[in-house]
């Protein structure tokens, strides 16, 4: 089986809902959509306190290239245009909608049967992808449309899927591929034609046999596309360590995954570009993990975007007493949350709740030289060294060593037996550093 | 005999021939720089802060031997050794201003309403990016201590029960460093001897008084009192957050002791003098008032008498604080 070679680590996978039907969970009450759920130039609302919204309606627009938009999920009243703390306090422009009749934009067809033909231009199916507000469902948020937007001096030449979900606990796509395998595989080729690719591999790991099995027997209908099963291995899933896995290829260092010819994107965002140019349906619900070892019943739900996210917790029973930390995402990238105050994002895969006595660090102790970090390094960085760098603030050294590279996976800390806070430094290094490079990139006036 | 003889001709020979070519390898490399360089940095403090703008003390003294710049300025040093390293090179040594960090927060463990606990790097600069801190306020001190690590003198500290940066007056020597190092701009540099003590607003935030008080027991909530009390019109409010013009304030106490929040926080034991000027004004504004409310005047008339005899009380005061007006005086 294929995988790729440098680095990498194996933890315990904990697909403990891995077996849990996706439902769809309505949540009576007030949504609150976040203006900017991309990655990429911030939006601009264009409804104001007071507006009736049809569900589908666009609720920001975006002029810049790399932006995206959002869409009411719900017909309903505008209730206040106003501040949202985020997953780390800090406040950003959201949309509060208070659910209201039942009225839709005409354009969306809620048909659930499989439309297989597409009708559109690549051109426009970019177009649509941007207007839906399609971005990337793997957790990144970049806005789908500029991935498609191939620059004229590269070819693409595979498009791949990225239906590997290495993340522990994480199961949203894992039941989405279960579920929805004829609409991913359409989605695929909605894909290939907007980028105008003949190749198609869809990268799952060895966790996933049904998956694997189901989409190799659908596949057959569906030309150029191949399912490939692949070692269990963290971050797999991530797009340079995919493209190895898959291709051979090696993405250059600091260049962008077109420069080896390839484009990946997550099965869920298959879907979603499936339902958009298929049914013309704007991106406003997504499905999101419920888990953890002391959740009562951890399932995964089907939820508009603007949910709050206590709504999902107390439909898995409730936050259980021992709760040490909670974590948006999984257990390797994820971001832990200050509150539960917190809506559903375009972003938002999982929620983790961790108990108490795994939900803290170990104790900090000195570097033993074991170099362990290194080993697991998927990109082949020296993390021990950019950490001291990064302490000693030595950022010339960072950029020397290609601090610009680390793709904060965090297998560096999850592996460091002295419990040292790699991740946290080579982040604080890599802002810096980049930031370093922008001034230095811009002329002074 | 002979062999002892050869070996130490040999040796001085090799030795003559070395120094020769020494000789001429130091005269072909030779580095010609100027000698005051080093006695300049000799008297320079040595630290390496940073606080002039060159990238340490021998960078500095090379600047200003090679003369060139006007505006350096090391203050870090006294005046006195300042003016003495003017004397060596023949120039005009400008005073400068001794200036003390004041810490523009007071959230911290005590007054800071928790939320949330930060568990990572141990690094205000990072946990910036991350959360907008364990109370809730964007503005407020992370509490890590990037600032104490930073300051080249060790004379800031970390309160072990408020979680804040202390200075220690006495040591720190105004070069700055923590204002640098501190992500969201909280400590300021205010001049020492203006007047004696400081009077600032302990507060940054920007939010709204009720989204303040959320994060905060001691938050500045933008209410204004502390403008209205001032008598000498030192205090701004913008943005809803007060602001003190230290070059304005004559360290009367009136704002201290009309913020509601006790945000504002004063370093030292109030000027009698001042205080007695404030509550002049204070009385003023209350008769003004007692003549269109005849009912208020018996309790107006007191105070007004009262004005009199503190200015009185400060007499005593005075002569201890002239001298230090004019021990201060030739600094400025």
């Amino acid at each position: 089986m294929k995988t790729f070679q440098k680095g990498g680590v194996h933890p315990n996978d904990n697909k403990l809902n891995a077996d849990a039907q996706a439902q769809v969970l309505n949540v009576d009450g007030v949504l609150c959509i976040m203006v900017s759920q991309h990655l990429g130039a911030p939006s601009v609302p264009i409804v104001k306190k007071g507006d009736k919204v049809k569900r589908g309606q666009a609720l920001t627009e975006n002029t810049a290239f790399v932006g995206s938009v959002v869409h009411s999920p719900v017909s309903g009243v505008v209730q206040n245009v106003a501040d949202q703390s985020d997953a780390g306090n800090f406040t950003q422009p959201a949309i509060f909608i208070q659910p209201e009749g039942n009225e839709s934009e005409d354009f969306i067809s809620d048909d659930p049967a499989l439309e297989r033909d597409i009708k559109l231009s690549p051109q426009e199916i970019i177009d649509r992808i941007k207007e839906m507000g399609i971005v990337g469902l793997g957790g990144a948020c970049f806005p789908t449309h500029v991935k498609l937007s191939v620059p004229k001096d590269c070819k693409a030449e595979y498009l791949l899927i990225n239906g590997v979900e290495c993340e522990p606990f994480l199961t949203d796509d894992y039941r989405l591929m279960l579920d929805k395998p004829d609409e991913i595989l359409v989605g695929i080729q909605i894909l290939m034609k907007a980028l105008s690719v003949n190749q198609a591999i869809v990268g799952i790991e060895a966790n996933k046999p049904k998956a694997i099995a189901l989409l190799k027997e659908k596949a057959k209908a569906y030309g150029g596309i191949t399912i490939e099963p692949l070692k269990m291995k963290y971050p797999q899933g991530a797009e340079k360590q995919l493209i190895k896995a898959l291709t051979g290829r090696e993405v250059p260092s600091g260049k962008l995954p077109i420069h080896a010819g390839c484009v990946v994107q997550n099965v869920g965002t298959c879907f979603a570009v499936y339902e958009a140019v298929q049914k013309h349906k704007p991106l406003m619900e997504r499905l999101v993990t419920v888990t953890g070892p002391m959740i009562k019943e951890p399932r995964n739900f089907l939820v508009k975007i603007g949910t709050p996210i206590s709504a999902l917790i107390e439909a898995c029973g409730g936050l259980p007493e021992s709760t040490g930390k909670i974590i948006a995402g999984g257990p390797m990238m994820g971001k832990a949350i200050s509150h539960l105050n917190l809506p559903v994002t375009k972003g938002l895969s999982a929620l983790l709740v961790l108990p108490k006595e795994q939900a803290h660090r170990g104790e900090q102790q000195n570097c033993i030289r074991c170099g362990k970090c290194v080993e697991a390094c998927p990109m082949g960085l020296e993390p021990y060294l950019l950490h001291a760098s990064v302490r000693n603030r030595r950022w010339d050294l960072c950029e020397q060593h290609h601090i610009t590279d680390c793709i904060e996976c965090g297998c560096c800390q999850y592996t460091c037996p002295s419990f040292r806070p790699l991740l946290d430094t080579l982040r604080l290094g890599k802002n810096k550093v980049n930031q370093i490079i922008r001034n230095r990139n811009t002329p002074s006036k | 005999m002979q062999t002892l003889l050869y070996a130490v001709l040999l040796l001085a020979a090799t030795g003559l021939v070395a120094a020769v070519v020494l000789y001429f390898i130091a005269m072909k490399f030779k580095v010609d720089e100027d000698p005051r360089i080093d006695l300049v940095a000799e008297k320079l403090p040595g630290a390496n802060c940073g606080a002039c703008g060159k990238a340490g003390c021998r960078d500095l003294a090379k600047a200003l031997v090679e003369g060139g710049n006007p505006n350096l300025i090391c203050p870090v040093c006294s005046n006195e050794e300042w003016a003495g390293v003017a004397d060596m090179l023949g120039l005009h040594a400008d005073t400068c201003e001794v200036r003390i960090p004041v810490v523009r927060c007071q959230g911290g463990f005590l007054y800071g309403i928790h939320k949330s606990t930060y568990e990572g790097y141990n690094s205000c600069a990072y946990a910036n990016t991350l959360h907008a801190g364990e109370n809730g306020c964007k503005y407020g001190c992370l509490g890590l201590g990037d600032c104490t690590r930073s300051c080249p003198f060790q004379c800031l500290t970390m309160d072990p029960v408020t979680r804040l940066p202390q200075v220690n007056e006495a040591i720190c020597t105004s070069c700055g460093t923590c204002v640098k190092a501190c992500p969201r701009s909280i400590i300021e540099l205010r001049y020492k001897n203006a007047v004696e003590g400081r009077i600032y607003v302990g507060c940054r935030t920007q939010d709204k008084g009720a989204v303040a008080m959320k994060h905060c027991k001691s938050a500045c909530i933008g209410c204004g009192k502390c403008v209205k009390g001032c008598p000498v019109g030192a205090i701004t409010l913008e943005n809803n957050i007060a602001y003190i013009d230290f070059t304005k304030c004559i360290h009367c106490g009136a704002c201290v002791k009309a913020c509601p929040m006790h945000a504002i926080v004063n370093t030292h034991p109030i000027d009698p003098e001042a205080a007695a000027i404030a509550e002049a004004a204070e009385a003023a504004t209350q008769t003004v008032s007692a003549t269109a409310a005849a009912s208020a005047t018996a309790s107006a008339a007191p105070t007004a008498t009262n004005a009199p005899t503190a200015a009185t009380a400060t007499n005593a005061a005075t002569p201890t604080n002239s001298t230090n007006a004019a021990s201060t005086q030739p600094t400025h």
